[in-house]
């Protein structure tokens, strides 16, 4: 009992002396604040005391500068807690600071803009921060985006609050549910009530926590509620009865909506593969269906796509959305040129020879490999991606949607409608279609096959330079693109069904999808194996696809 | 006569094309082994062991090459997987010379190869036993190509997948082992596949002696198999597969059960095509699943294709041709290689399509023509 009081008594004691402590320290070392009242020191002379103050001045600095309400406090903190906040050793002025891969840095002032590069490192200081202090940070940080009027401020500040929810969080979340608007924001704050409840309260309060947590998504959450279920040494629940079987039943909704999700997003990464496939495979089957051939360059065709794309942000490299809008028609452009001097200069002469086509055009695509090796490097390249396409969509903690898949993929559904519209609408199309029913009829009501060749392998070739854009956004940019796709996208071709284009679309999307869902079980090289030993069985059932041509132009 | 040319049955030996590459094929093996063994190192003449293993390597491609002409040139069917048989063979040789090692590996295990020791695996996996034994291994060289040939042929050609269809799907067969051998689950080794070799039937591998006669036996196998081949297609069942080269719908109306014959000689090319693989694996001293790379398979096509289809021979001398281009091109121009062999898919394709066999064998024909109008106008 004596000891006990003893202990609070040494434990007030020291708080004591620390507080007398900060006291003196900003007695002492902040001038200004004690010649001011705190009122009227301005922000930017209180904040400039951080420059050359020791550890326990700064958290003293801190914790007044928290007293105003400054827009320019929270860059200050952030950049207290990133560790990029320095001062000019003569001047004393705060700087912010990016480093630079030469160990200097980039420097723009706090309170002036004048930003300096390539400020060499020992004419800067760091100011001190150390783990506690940062924590404290954090803290206000968090308490100031929390009333911040950005609705994703809000967000990201009470997220970061899941794992620190003490009394004085609480009352702030409380104190926000009664002035806030947005029903998401509520839900979180909810959530996060929820889980404060869960770890506190009693059991009745824990059970309502429970029933207000089923289903939730946040990981937190799920953490949580597992560790209701937790066993001591013995192997009994810690918990309440009562509390430990609703908490399991909550973890298995949740568990069954993770699972659910966890679904959806394969099936989405499936569909953006199937969109790929689709985009490489439809090229592939019109140039097959019209003109028998087989075309093995196709798969440089999209190289060459991916290059044009390359280059173009090479020459906007400060308008990526630009370059890469302009790259659509521009890839489209060359790569259907490259097709048609292919057309023009080697297939023609092969009529009638598909199996040497074949072969030939294997060696055009080899040349054209080694061209693009010679002129670029054997070097995989890079091609950024433009903002608008960068980040996620994010549907609930768990479940989020990158751009640059969900454009892509529709991106591939867009042109796969208007080849549609071409092969439908139009003159081209018109004869396109009549040349792969009946190649001699054709011709004998006087449309020119030459020319409808020629255009069609153009088109085939375009729209594997259109795929060439959609690759690059998602892959780095080299010799091999092609290759690495190039028999899959032959599957598609011989699962889908030659020359129709609505074989195309499912083959591509049912090979993409189900290769993503074999891959999580398997590995992605036996998925691979899966599926091509598969389709060699599905050839058996099937020989000319899911949705062969029919009639006597088949054969 | 027309008809009695077709009646009258050729021997094996009848054409002059066949008489002119044996003989070749004896004196060149006969030089390169006398001018290995009997002339003394330092001489003009002397050939060195290093061309002579380059001479085997060819041979053995060149057997590959017959393989494949025998199912493209004869029946039709082009095969853009028929690397995938060289490598089977290639690594049920090398799994045998792999037993062999012993305990002279790196890590000195007696039973486990050293990579199985390095992927810290206990015991022997059960597709490894029996690999010891010389008569065994051979057997399976031959069986597990045959076999994977069999069940692929038979399923594609009685479900009458071809053309196009075909040569896709085979393309993905080797497609598909390939990225199963670079597995290092597999069992073979995975990327680096199996190397380092010490010896074979108690032979040094190294060995001078041992190089010239893996030469001799690699030129005997290939005369060998090119004389079945011809005598396969003296046969009548060579001749039904020609009649499905040309018209295989017909064939098939007179009742004739293509797929069967089909299958079977897809079987008898992948055979061979193992056993190109198996004589290649001891003179290289290596094999990796890049045999299995789609552009290998590709590749032999194109020998076939510069050398002349259907005839044989016509493969052999593509195969030759091609490879000694490859390896003096390789040597100067590196950067250019892929330049040349593309172009020659495309200029063979275009302007020799008959390849290069087909080409001389033309002129000659068209010369004796001239002759024989010339002496009929002068007659008249």
């Amino acid at each position: 009992m004596f000891d006990v009081i003893h202990q609070e008594k040494n434990n007030k004691i020291a708080s004591f002396f620390s507080r007398l402590l900060l006291v003196f320290s900003i007695l002492f070392f902040t001038n200004s604040i004690q010649a001011q009242s705190v009122e009227d020191a301005s922000f930017s002379s209180v904040a400039n005391q951080l420059a050359g103050a020791k550890l326990k001045q700064v958290s003293a600095i801190v914790d007044s500068l928290t007293q105003y309400d400054d827009e320019r406090l929270l860059p200050i903190l952030k950049a207290m807690l990133e560790g990029s906040l320095y001062y000019e050793k003569k001047s004393k002025r705060l700087v912010f600071t990016k480093k630079l891969e030469d160990k200097s840095f980039n420097t723009n002032g706090v309170f002036d803009d004048k930003p300096v590069e390539n400020v060499k490192k020992n004419t800067l200081r760091k100011v001190k921060t150390n783990n506690k202090l940062r924590s404290s940070i954090r803290k206000t940080v968090a308490q100031i985006t929390l009333f911040a009027n950005d609705i994703a401020v809000r967000e990201k500040a009470i997220k970061s609050m899941f794992d620190d929810l003490s009394k004085e969080n609480v009352a702030l979340l409380n104190q926000l549910k009664e002035t806030e608007k947005s029903e998401k924001i509520i839900e979180l704050i909810n959530t996060a009530l929820a889980i404060s409840d869960l770890k506190n309260g009693d059991v009745s309060l824990r059970l309502q926590a429970l029933k207000k947590l089923e289903g939730n998504l946040e990981p937190v959450v799920r953490n949580e509620v597992t560790k209701l279920l937790e066993k001591d040494s013995e192997g009994n629940y810690k918990e309440d009865a009562l509390v430990v079987s609703t908490a399991s039943k909550v973890l298995q909704s949740i568990e069954e909506n993770v699972k659910f999700y966890g679904y959806l997003e394969t099936l989405f990464f499936g569909l953006s593969l199937g969109s790929v496939l689709l985009l490489i495979a439809a090229g592939l089957a019109i140039t097959f269906g019209v003109m028998g051939v087989i075309n093995m360059a196709h798969g440089e065709m999209i190289m060459l796509g991916a290059y044009t794309t390359y280059v173009i942000q090479l020459l906007l490299p400060n308008n990526l959305a630009l370059s890469i809008l302009l790259a659509i028609p521009a890839a489209f452009i060359v790569s259907a040129s490259v097709g048609i001097l292919i057309e023009r200069g080697v297939i023609q002469f092969l009529k009638g020879r598909p199996l040497e086509t074949l072969l030939a055009t294997f060696g055009i695509s080899l040349i054209l490999q080694q061209c693009v090796r010679s002129i670029f490097s054997p070097l995989n390249r890079q091609v950024a991606t433009p903002e608008f396409m960068s980040g996620a969509l994010e549907i609930n903690p768990i479940f989020s949607i990158t751009y640059n898949r969900l454009y892509i993929l529709i991106f591939a559904l867009v042109v796969f409608f208007l080849l549609q519209l071409i092969l439908r609408k139009t003159s081209l199309g018109l004869n396109v279609r009549a040349v792969s029913q009946n190649r001699d009829m054709a011709k004998c009501m006087g449309i020119r096959t030459e020319w409808v060749d020629a255009m069609t392998f153009g088109l085939g070739s375009g729209i594997a330079g259109l795929a060439g854009v959609a690759l690059s956004q998602i892959t780095n940019v080299g010799p091999n693109l092609g290759q690495a796709y190039i028999i899959d996208s032959f599957m598609v071709v011989v699962f889908g069904g030659v020359g129709n284009l609505w074989g195309m679309l499912v083959g591509g999307f049912s090979l993409g999808v189900l290769n993503k869902f074999l891959e999580p079980q398997t590995g992605a090289v036996l998925a691979n194996i899966i599926i091509l030993v598969g389709i060699i069985l599905f050839i058996q059932k099937r020989p000319r696809g899911l949705f062969p041509q029919k009639g006597r132009a088949a054969e | 006569m027309s008809m009695n040319m077709l009646l009258k049955r050729e021997s094996l030996l009848s054409d002059s094309g066949s008489r002119w590459f044996l003989s070749l094929l004896a004196i060149s093996t006969a030089i390169v082994f006398i001018g290995n063994v009997f002339i003394p190192e330092g001489s003009a003449l002397h050939i060195d062991t290093y061309t002579v293993t380059l001479f085997g390597k060819y041979l053995c491609l060149a057997l590959l090459a017959l393989s494949v002409d025998v199912i493209w040139g004869y029946c039709g069917i082009l095969s853009l997987g028929h690397g995938a048989f060289f490598a089977l063979g290639g690594y049920g040789m090398g799994m045998y010379l792999m037993r062999q090692i012993g305990d002279r590996g790196v890590y000195g295990d007696p039973l486990l190869p050293d990579f199985m020791v390095f992927l810290n695996w206990q015991e022997l996996p059960w597709f490894w036993h029996g690999f010891d034994q010389f008569w065994f291994a051979m057997i399976m060289v031959a069986l597990i190509p045959g076999l994977l040939a069999f069940v692929f042929g038979w399923l594609a050609f009685r479900s009458r997948v071809t053309g196009v269809y075909l040569s896709i799907m085979t393309q993905a067969l080797t497609y598909a082992l390939l990225l199963s051998f670079f597995r290092n689950e597999m069992g073979f080794g995975g990327n680096n596949g199996l190397t380092d070799f010490k010896d074979i039937l108690g032979f040094d591998l190294q060995a001078d002696s041992t190089r010239i006669t893996l030469f001799t036996i690699s030129a005997a196998v290939l005369a060998f198999a090119y004389l079945l081949s011809r005598s396969i297609f003296l046969s009548k069942f060579g001749r039904v597969i020609i009649s499905i080269r040309d018209a295989e719908a017909r064939t098939r109306f007179l009742g004739y059960k293509t797929e069967n014959y089909k299958v079977w000689l897809f079987v008898y090319s992948a055979i061979l095509a193992a056993i190109a693989g198996a004589l290649y694996v001891p003179q290289v001293g290596i094999i990796n699943p890049g045999e299995f790379a789609p552009l290998n398979s590709i590749e032999v096509v194109v020998w076939v294709a510069v050398g002349g289809r259907g005839t044989l021979y016509g493969a052999i001398l593509g195969a030759i041709l091609v490879n000694f281009a490859k390896t003096r091109f390789t040597g100067i121009f590196p950067e250019a290689w892929l330049f040349a062999l593309g172009g020659l898919f495309v200029f063979v394709t275009i302007f020799l399509p008959k390849g290069v066999v087909g080409f001389f064998s033309e002129r000659k024909n068209k010369r004796q023509n001239n002759k024989a109008s010339a002496t009929a106008e002068v007659s008249s």
